[in-house]
């Protein structure tokens, strides 16, 4: 299962990371090597196993349907790279024409 | 995947059928938040409504809602679903902006409730048309994204960011746009009759996308679907449907493959377009929530939860065909929604003749209702005033038309029905004394009259009724004027 | 400065100014921490943010309070650090990356309030890797930190910035974050005590999340006696985290009294390949020695799928990491590098905000996941995943108390010796993954140095049980003396 650059590509696209060309070729060669070692995993015996995510066979604990609101110990415009009228402000995403944005 | 076109020369022309499938996103009515402490009170000051959690801040943790569980465990139930003992959370990755952490919190492999099904009609043969349901499970809203109110900008309100909600999926087994619609006219009254969600498309407390794909009839092979987004109202689901089934249609017809996308309905245009997707928006990268461990449900409190489970619409209306005798017709109005059902019901305890008190809830009631443009929750007139009111006339103290008068002051007063009458001057007298005194004044102004119909002709009796009813200001009951009247000819 | 990681006399518990006046104690880490900046042409580079004053009231305010006879037990005026990913109200909170340049979170951390509630004063916020992401500290957007015992060395990570504070005798005691090794490994390094406790015995609520099913806050200390006091303080169940555990904390410090005699140690062989250094494997058999001679039963044990461990962490870590850096889209909080449209602006907030590690692993675990993949490398990972975790089980159960290994196969290595290599870096943590998988408690204490560098010896144990495994590092602690540092 080589990594090629396409899939390099398709990743950064996932991920919303925008790669410089020149770095390309060698993070290739990165995660076909990281994912060479990874090979190994395949060849543990894993027959009637279950993963586990995390540990706690506990079960999950419940909140009760009430507050409180957690609060914030200062304002939304204190940490919000840009704000008006309390919304947070993004670049507009295009909705018509632009195929880079998608509809999720 | 793709079912291939079978127009052979000469032959017939191939006959299409759709298969359809829905998702249904259902708001659940709880206090605060999925995973935060955050109201779900619709209506307020944009991200007032958003803590470190909800709004996705490096270091914090989800903590589920018990009212969410309960509500979805309730759904469930009602759909006739077997809930897990066990059922898991999920990460759905995606960028959207008004999605905080990058991913959805969902559920996945192990939802919440599998298997049950829903009953949308009858067959002409009266035989019930049941449809599957896949799956019921537990998800976090996105937040909203306001791309029309700055130039340049895309405004981001996370008030609804975190409100829990359910997803119901149905089979892939609606034939239909109109069976489409009655599965969609159908859960919503189920869910809003167990009180688990208000279910206003409106508000956006449901929301529905369908799946639907086309195959030439008989085929056992499903053919390449496609995912209708945008639908804002159920006629708009049965609209989209036709549409995507004729352009599909057509498609297959000229030989054509369907392509496996999302489609935008444009209620404006009629029509269904494609969304402007990539291929990426489809790897969502499920994988199991790892801050959230496994949801165990025991046995007992699953059970516990159905036997606590509100009577259903199916079972209301059976109940009303017997306990009030009532047709199919009234029944089917009177049970629409939950609150009416209720409203008549009490009612209908409230006073002995329930299939008057029928007419009166789907005659004046609802007909006020409407014109004044007021939800039934909100009504003045309460239940129990209205079978007083019904009670008053059947007592013969206040005529028909009274009654309606009565009623079009109660529901602007909210006082009660006796009040009002009283003050309105609109009580029938049928007090002996009074009653023998207005006949006596008629009688001795119409002599005449009143010596034909004593002679046999009956028909002046109204014309002396008329009178005596005229002398009371109408507030007689005729019935005792009546009898007054044929009493002393008698005597 | 390696007399500061001396242990001293052990704190007596919950006496009321048993530490020297706090604006004193307080003062003076900030005397210490000044000379590490001024040490070399850059410095140590152990702290990234700190506000003197702002620490001084706080240090007035805990001595007032003291002085009111208030019992605020043992940690009242003493001054720590946190490692930069866990939120904290008052001083940034950058996970040393550019993304968070600025940040200041609007909440904190359970265990900072934890710590401040019973009296600790938080001194600063120490530079690590970004997003806890190496095992060197070198991948800072603010530099790498350095190792006070030979600055030309890294401090190990990414909890480095914490090791080193401790180490330079900045503070006693430390907060930081594991999700391989990332306590042990450092504190290794740098001859202090690093605990990584059980997952779910302290509340992740506030540590900016790496790989969720693998992290945990650990804690460093002078000695065994300060990790186990801050520990006591800052574990138990937290209403605003799922995963943390409804179970009782023990009295930790109690363990100082208890002996090891009848206890039995696990020498796990794949911990002691032929490969390792003889000098390293010769001082774990002194340490296993004197535990024996103290009356302790040291058997030889295996744990067979130990081999599986990094290569089913660099599948996990990276994949559930892939997705906790989502969030870093520039649209709510953080730094965003502007751009035609959203799309552009979130890849250019991403691409200059994240360094290369984070890039290469965010790359890696999306891979993973992603349609066609899932299968073959994280469903597959998990399952070896529960491996690993039978493995610890069946030793245990099998009547071993805790188990013996070195902390890391080498000692503190020098600046840039393996940053061109990921994977000569990711074996750094081959000892220690195991435990984050398996979710089991350990910890690393110094058991001697090489060539005058600290090695440290781990000590793992069951789920829950961090008590046994103080008992052994107390009596280790005191029967190697001066000898865990030479």
């Amino acid at each position: 299962m080589a990594v090629t650059r396409d899939d390099v590509l398709r990743v950064a696209t996932l991920a919303r990371l925008a790669l410089d060309e020149a770095r390309i070729p060698a993070l290739v060669a990165e995660l076909n090597g990281i994912l060479a070692h990874m090979e190994e995993l395949s060849a543990a015996d894993t027959t009637g196993v279950c993963g586990i995510s995390g540990v706690g066979d506990a079960g999950l604990p419940l909140r009760e349907d009430s507050g409180p609101q957690l609060s914030l110990a200062t304002s939304r415009e204190s940490f919000a790279p840009a704000m008006r009228d309390s919304f947070f402000l993004v670049p507009r995403l295009a909705t018509h024409g632009d195929s880079a944005d998608e509809v999720p | 995947m793709s079912a291939a076109p079978r127009a052979a020369a000469g032959a017939e022309p191939v006959q299409y059928e759709m298969v359809v499938g829905l998702e249904v996103h259902v708001q659940l009515k709880t206090r605060t938040k999925l995973f935060c402490g955050c109201p779900t009170k619709f209506g307020a000051l944009p991200n007032a409504n958003t803590c470190p959690v909800c709004l996705g801040l490096p270091g914090t943790l989800p903590v589920l809602n018990y009212a969410a569980v309960q509500l979805g465990v309730r759904a469930a139930h009602a759909l006739c679903c077997a809930v897990n003992d066990l059922s898991t959370f999920a990460r759905k990755n995606y960028f959207y902006p008004d999605l905080p952490k990058g991913y959805q919190i969902t559920q996945y492999e192990r939802p919440l409730a599998e298997c049950g099904w829903l009953v949308i009609g009858k067959n002409p043969d009266d035989t019930p048309i049941t449809i599957g349901v896949t799956r019921v499970h537990l998800e976090e809203d996105a937040g909203k994204s306001l791309h029309d109110r700055y130039r340049g900008a895309t405004a981001l309100d996370l008030n609804r960011a975190g409100v829990p909600l359910i997803e119901v999926v149905s089979e892939p087994e609606l034939r239909t746009a109109k069976d489409a619609g009655a599965f969609l006219r159908v859960l919503k009254q189920l869910l809003e009759y167990i009180g688990v969600s208000d279910v206003n498309m409106e508000e956006g407390s449901l929301r529905v996308d369908a799946n639907i794909s086309t195959r030439a009839a008989g085929d056992t092979v499903l053919g390449t679907k496609t995912e209708v987004k945008n639908l804002n109202s159920f006629s708009a689901v049965e609209r989209a449907i036709e549409a995507e089934f004729a352009r599909q249609q057509a498609a297959l017809a000229t030989g054509t493959t369907v392509e496996q996308q999302t489609m935008l309905w444009d209620a404006a245009a009629g029509e269904v377009r494609p969304a402007r997707s990539k291929e990426d928006s489809h790897d969502y990268r499920y994988f199991p929530e790892p801050d959230l461990p496994p949801l165990v449900l025991s046995q007992d409190w699953v059970r516990k939860a159905k036997e606590e489970l509100p009577e259903l619409p199916s079972a209301k209306r059976t109940r009303f065909a017997k306990d009030y005798s009532l047709g199919d017709a009234d029944i089917e109005v009177l049970t629409a929604n939950i609150a009416l059902a209720d409203y008549y019901e009490t009612v209908a305890r409230g006073h002995e003749d329930p299939k008057s008190a029928a007419n009166w809830v789907m005659g004046e009631l609802l007909a006020t209702l409407r014109a004044t443009e007021t939800p039934i929750t909100a009504f003045r007139v309460r239940p129990i005033d209205l079978a007083r009111l019904l009670d008053l006339v059947r007592a013969g103290r206040l005529s028909h038309s009274a009654a309606k008068r009565v009623f079009a002051n109660m529901a602007e007063t909210g006082d009660r029905p006796e009040e009002v009458a009283e003050r309105q001057g609109l009580l029938q007298v049928s007090d002996d004394g009074a009653i023998a005194a207005w006949v006596a004044e008629v009688i001795a102004e119409s002599p005449k009259e009143w010596e034909r119909y004593r002679a046999g002709e009956q028909k002046l009796l109204g014309v002396l009724v008329g009178q005596a009813m005229k002398k009371s200001k109408g507030r007689a009951d005729p019935k005792k004027l009546n009898q007054s009247f044929s009493a002393r000819a008698a005597g | 400065m390696t007399d500061a990681a001396t242990p001293k006399a052990a704190v007596p518990a919950g006496r009321v100014g048993a530490y020297p006046d706090a604006p004193d104690a307080v003062a003076r880490a900030f005397d210490v921490m000044r000379t590490t900046r001024a040490a070399e042409a850059d410095g140590l580079n152990l702290v990234l943010w700190y506000d003197r004053e702002h620490a001084a009231k706080a240090a007035r305010d805990v001595q007032a309070a003291l002085d009111e006879g208030q019992d605020l037990g043992p940690l009242a005026g003493v001054p720590f650090v946190a490692k930069d990913n866990i939120a904290t109200l008052n001083l940034p909170t950058t996970c040393a990356s550019r993304i968070l340049a600025g940040y200041v979170s609007p909440f904190e951390a359970t265990v900072i309030t934890r710590m401040e509630r019973g009296g600790a004063v938080l001194v600063g916020k120490t530079n690590c890797d970004e997003f806890a992401m190496g095992s060197s500290t070198e991948h800072s957007a603010y530099g790498p930190a350095r190792n006070p015992l030979d600055p030309t060395r890294v401090p190990g990570g990414s909890s480095g910035g914490s090791a080193g504070a401790v180490a330079a005798g900045i503070v006693r005691v430390a907060l930081g974050s594991e999700t391989g090794g990332s306590v042990r490994q450092p504190a290794s390094f740098c001859g202090v005590v690093g605990v990584k406790p059980t997952y779910g015995r302290v509340s992740r609520y506030g540590l900016v999340a790496f790989a969720s099913s693998l992290d945990q806050i650990g804690i460093f200390g002078a000695g065994v006696d300060d990790a186990a006091t801050a520990l006591e303080l800052v574990a138990g169940r937290d209403p605003l985290d799922s995963t943390s555990a409804d179970i009782p904390v023990p009295r930790y410090r109690e363990a100082a009294q208890r002996s090891v005699a009848g206890l039995v140690i696990g020498r796990p062989k794949e911990y002691f390949p032929p490969s390792l250094d003889p000098r390293i494997a010769a001082l774990c058999d002194r340490a296993l020695t004197r535990m024996r001679e103290l009356g302790a039963d040291v058997r030889d044990v295996s744990l067979p799928h130990t081999d599986l461990a990094v290569p089913a962490y660099y599948i996990i870590a990276p994949a559930e990491a892939s997705s906790n850096l989502a969030r870093f889209d520039g649209a709510r909080y953080g730094r965003r590098v502007p751009a035609a449209g959203l799309r552009a602006t979130y890849e250019a907030t991403r691409s200059d905000g994240f360094g290369s590690e984070v890039t290469r692993r965010i790359l890696l675990g999306t891979y993973v996941l992603s349609a066609g993949y899932y299968d073959a490398y994280y469903k597959k990972a998990q399952e070896v995943r529960t491996l690993i975790a039978e493995d610890f089980q069946m030793v245990f159960a099998s009547g071993v108390d805790v188990l013996f290994t070195p902390t890391a196969p080498t000692t503190a290595f020098p600046i840039g010796a393996k940053v061109g290599d990921p994977y000569a870096m990711y074996l750094s943590d081959i000892f220690t993954v195991t435990a984050n998988l398996a979710g089991i408690p350990g910890m690393s204490l110094p058991i001697g140095r090489v060539d005058g560098l600290p090695v440290g010896g781990q000590l793992l144990a069951p789920h829950f049980d961090e008590l046994t495994m103080f008992t052994l590092a107390y009596n280790l602690e005191r029967v190697l003396g001066q000898d865990a540092h030479r």
